[in-house]
């Protein structure tokens, strides 16, 4: 068992470190989101030439062929300053999207997502369909040789800066069979496409795709079962994700910290209260507990899919959660002042927010969880 | 022990619910309904409507301009409001500052002060926290040097709500450098339109505007304005902790009006072929919630029933305070998970600007944002259970 990180991990680490420092300023980041711009497409070009877009493409299509390891050194970095660029979808989901893909399409996409020229995105969500995967009423008919597609994807996070669309979309069965899902990829510009753009309160800039009859530019993978390649993809960005959470979270327990050490209160340090002091170990406590929930996440994507999707699930619902409890307490902790928009504690709040919905809630990862355990379970049994 | 109410007060009861169901405008309840905080043009125009009903102060005595009500007709008239979906009082001038007003103020100033509150042409800011001192408010340095017939006043208020819309401020300021603390606090009531001060907005972190720097800078205030006598400034806040009882019960008897916007929140949101409210882990949440607000209601029904019998009701008040605070962001963080992926849309970008957005966005989270700051103002929760701690159980 070892939980050290490689010789170049550690590189890795450093220079996204050095990165955080040089390009994390707060100050900047507010001007920027005031600015209307979904992310510093600067930091992104500099991003991409520290290699860091291509890690999780493999080395034959233009990528560093890195593990998930690597990502999650990454994405802590991202977590930890507040990054807005959309690296999970284009740079960690779009290349498992696309592992099935035609050549021809690998060779457009990836060397241009790996060279942040490209930016590619997952429309899955449905109106009706909550958090599952499976529920596609989006349907796709055969056209012309191809497919044309029609629905509507209610939630497409980084979608309104995207170039492609990943669309799961039906092709046979009903709307909640998982047989019967086919990936389609889809030009922003094909005609009959309708994109809303919409910011989170994390200012992140998502999309509304409403979809009348539009052409796809190509069918990735398989017909009828996209399902699996959708879930193990989704898994890949849900583990990338929560290395964000854990760097987000990092950041909020230092600062709450440090405030706790400076602001005078009463004539003294009000980090000298015991009340806050057991606040912030509780606070520190949930932090180690992410990270070790994030580093079994990470470490499970090489499992079968069960094991997987437990690891995954019980990650995803728990730092859920412990980002939540940090994120409320930090702005607690720091009194008036931490519910500030000129602060970035309560922004680090509304990030882990964001995160904690993503791919799902932990109501709904609780559930996943359980369909996992039960079906290991029948597993062993048989 | 009965929980009736005597024949009276059912005739009160229906005599408001009456009121409620002829005078909160289908604008207003739907404003309160979708959990949108209101503006202040808003809170203004109710509060005009209750005073055209003489209803203007539901919490202060006839001779004042009151309803002089008792804390059981205060109670039916606050539940049949919620019930109703009408608006809460803006309180910074009608609970914070009037009762000290007609507690510890001169004839003059009742006179120049009491009826614009309670018609709402005045509006009041209440300038105690300072950038130094907020749990430790007794520190502030604010200062007043009297000058002849006036106080100069300079120093900074901070998270001063409203301030952008006050006519008037309350303001706690130091009199004295040289005695205890406490002892050296004065209170004085300043026009904001007075030289010198400057009000700088502050967003907060539901992206919208409520509080504000206040900057004071020689500011000239008559003496005239001094509330009560220099140097007691601090102690007048007391007679507002009797009557918090009654605002904090009140408070309770809101989280109703949540509890019913995310239930019609869940109904529309599929799971499935199931609607969310149906599934039974959202279900359980919500009773989870929903039982809790009963044992606040009760406590608070409780705390009201000494208050009307005179008796001390303890640390009730504080604990109330918590309570309300702590489920009101249970509820709203529900109300957020009831949304689902909706709550990623807070605002359009580009040309469509002003347009709805799907689950009532940006609501929920702005509700969610703002009961943040419920367990940090007024009083934080720390600070409210030290109170308890230390006043009731001698820790
Ligand atoms: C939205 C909003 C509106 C407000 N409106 C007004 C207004 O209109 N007028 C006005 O005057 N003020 C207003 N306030 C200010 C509010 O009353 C203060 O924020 C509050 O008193 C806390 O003070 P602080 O912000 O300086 O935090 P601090 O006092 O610095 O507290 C920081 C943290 O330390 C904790 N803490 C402090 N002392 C202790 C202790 N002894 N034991 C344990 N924990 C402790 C606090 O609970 C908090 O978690 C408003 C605040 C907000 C957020």
């Amino acid at each position: 068992m070892d939980f050290a990180l490689t010789p170049e991990q550690h590189q890795l680490q450093n220079s996204v470190a050095r990165f955080g420092r040089e390009y994390g300023d707060f100050a900047a980041w507010r001007r920027m989101v005031a600015a209307g711009h979904a992310f510093d497409t600067g930091n992104w070009r500099h991003m991409a030439e520290l290699g860091w877009l291509g890690i999780a493409i493999p080395e034959r299509d233009g990528g560093l062929g890195g593990t998930p390891v690597d990502t999650m050194v990454v994405m802590e970095g991202i977590g930890c300053s507040l990054a807005l660029e959309p690296f999970v979808s284009s740079c960690v989901l779009a290349p498992a999207l696309l592992a099935g893909a035609p050549v021809a399409v690998r060779e457009t996409l990836l060397p241009g997502i790996a060279a942040g020229e490209v930016f590619v995105t997952l429309a899955q969500a449905e109106p009706n369909g909550r958090f599952d995967l499976s529920h596609v009423e989006t349907i796709a008919v055969p056209h012309g040789g191809g497919h044309v597609l029609t629905g509507i994807k209610s939630h497409v996070m980084d979608g309104a800066t995207a170039d492609w669309f990943v669309v799961p979309a039906r092709t046979r069965g009903e709307m909640d069979d998982t047989d019967g899902i086919t990936l389609f990829l889809v030009a922003a510009d094909a005609a009959g496409l309708v994109r809303e753009n919409m910011r989170g309160p994390d200012h992140r800039h998502n999309a509304r795709l409403t979809l009348d009859g539009v052409a796809a530019t190509a069918l990735l993978g398989s017909l009828h079962d996209g399902l699996a390649v959708l879930e193990r993809a989704v898994d890949a960005a849900i583990a990338a994700r929560l290395a964000e959470a854990v760097g987000a979270m990092d950041a909020l327990r230092d600062m709450t910290l440090d405030y706790l050490k400076t602001r005078q209160q009463f004539g003294v340090a009000i980090g000298s209260f015991q009340a806050l002091q057991h606040r912030m170990v509780d606070i520190s406590t949930a932090c180690e507990e992410a990270r070790s929930m994030t580093y079994q996440a990470v470490l499970s994507l090489s499992l079968p899919r069960l094991a997987r999707r437990r690891a995954i699930s019980a990650a995803k619902a728990r730092v859920g959660q412990t980002g939540m409890f940090v994120g409320h307490q930090a702005v607690q902790l720091h009194g008036g002042i931490g519910t500030s928009d000129e602060l970035a504690v309560s922004h680090y709040l509304k990030r882990l927010l964001m995160i904690d919905l993503s791919f799902g809630n932990a109501d709904h990862h609780r559930a996943l969880f359980t369909l996992a355990e039960d079906s290991l379970a029948l597993e062993m049994a048989a | 022990m009965n929980l009736d109410f005597t024949p009276d007060e059912l005739q009160f009861r229906d005599e408001a619910r009456a009121f409620f169901a002829a005078n909160v405008s289908e604008g207003l309840r739907a404003r309160v309904r979708t959990g949108t905080r209101l503006e202040p043009a808003e809170y203004i125009q109710w509060q005009k409507t209750l005073a055209g009903h003489g209803w203007a102060a539901p919490t202060w005595p006839a001779e004042h301009g009151g309803t002089g009500w008792s804390p059981t007709q205060y109670y039916i008239f606050e539940s049949e409001s919620a019930r109703a979906d009408a608006p809460q009082q803006y309180h910074q001038g009608l609970e914070l500052i009037g009762p000290i007003i007609f507690t510890y103020g001169t004839p003059e100033q009742r006179e120049k002060y009491l009826p614009s509150i309670r018609s709402s042409d005045h509006w009041w800011a209440q300038g105690y926290s300072e950038p130094g001192a907020g749990s430790d408010l007794a520190s502030l340095k604010t200062r007043a040097i009297r000058d002849g017939d006036h106080y100069v006043v300079t120093g900074q208020k901070i998270w001063t709500s409203y301030a952008q819309v006050a006519t008037h401020m309350f303001c706690l300021v130091r009199t004295d450098t040289t005695v205890r603390k406490q002892a050296g606090i004065s209170l004085l009531l300043i026009d904001m339109k007075s030289l010198g001060i400057r009000v700088r907005p502050i967003l907060t972190l539901d992206e919208r505007h409520h509080v504000n720097e206040v900057f004071l800078d020689e500011v000239r205030v008559p003496v005239a304005d001094l509330l009560g006598e220099e140097g007691k400034g601090w102690s007048y806040g007391k007679v507002l902790l009797d009557r918090e009882r009654g605002i904090a019960c009140a408070s309770g008897l809101r989280l109703g009006q949540y509890v019913r916007v995310v239930k019609d929140c869940a109904r529309g949101v599929r799971v499935g072929r199931k609607s969310l409210l149906d599934t039974a882990i959202f279900r359980d949440k919500l009773a989870q919630i929903e039982i809790e607000m009963v044992a606040l209601e009760y406590m608070g029904l409780r705390t009201l029933a000494d208050a009307v019998a005179g008796l001390d009701s303890g640390p009730r008040a504080s604990m109330l305070k918590i309570r309300w605070s702590e489920l009101l962001q249970r509820i709203t963080e529900l109300w957020v998970e009831a949304t689902g992926y909706d709550a990623a849309n807070f605002a359009l970008i580009g040309s469509n600007q002003g347009e709805p957005l799907s689950g009532n966005m940006p609501h929920p989270v702005m509700s969610y944002l703002h009961a943040r700051v419920t367990t940090i103002y007024g009083g934080s929760n720390e600070i409210q259970r030290n109170v308890i701690a230390r006043r009731s159980l001698g820790l």
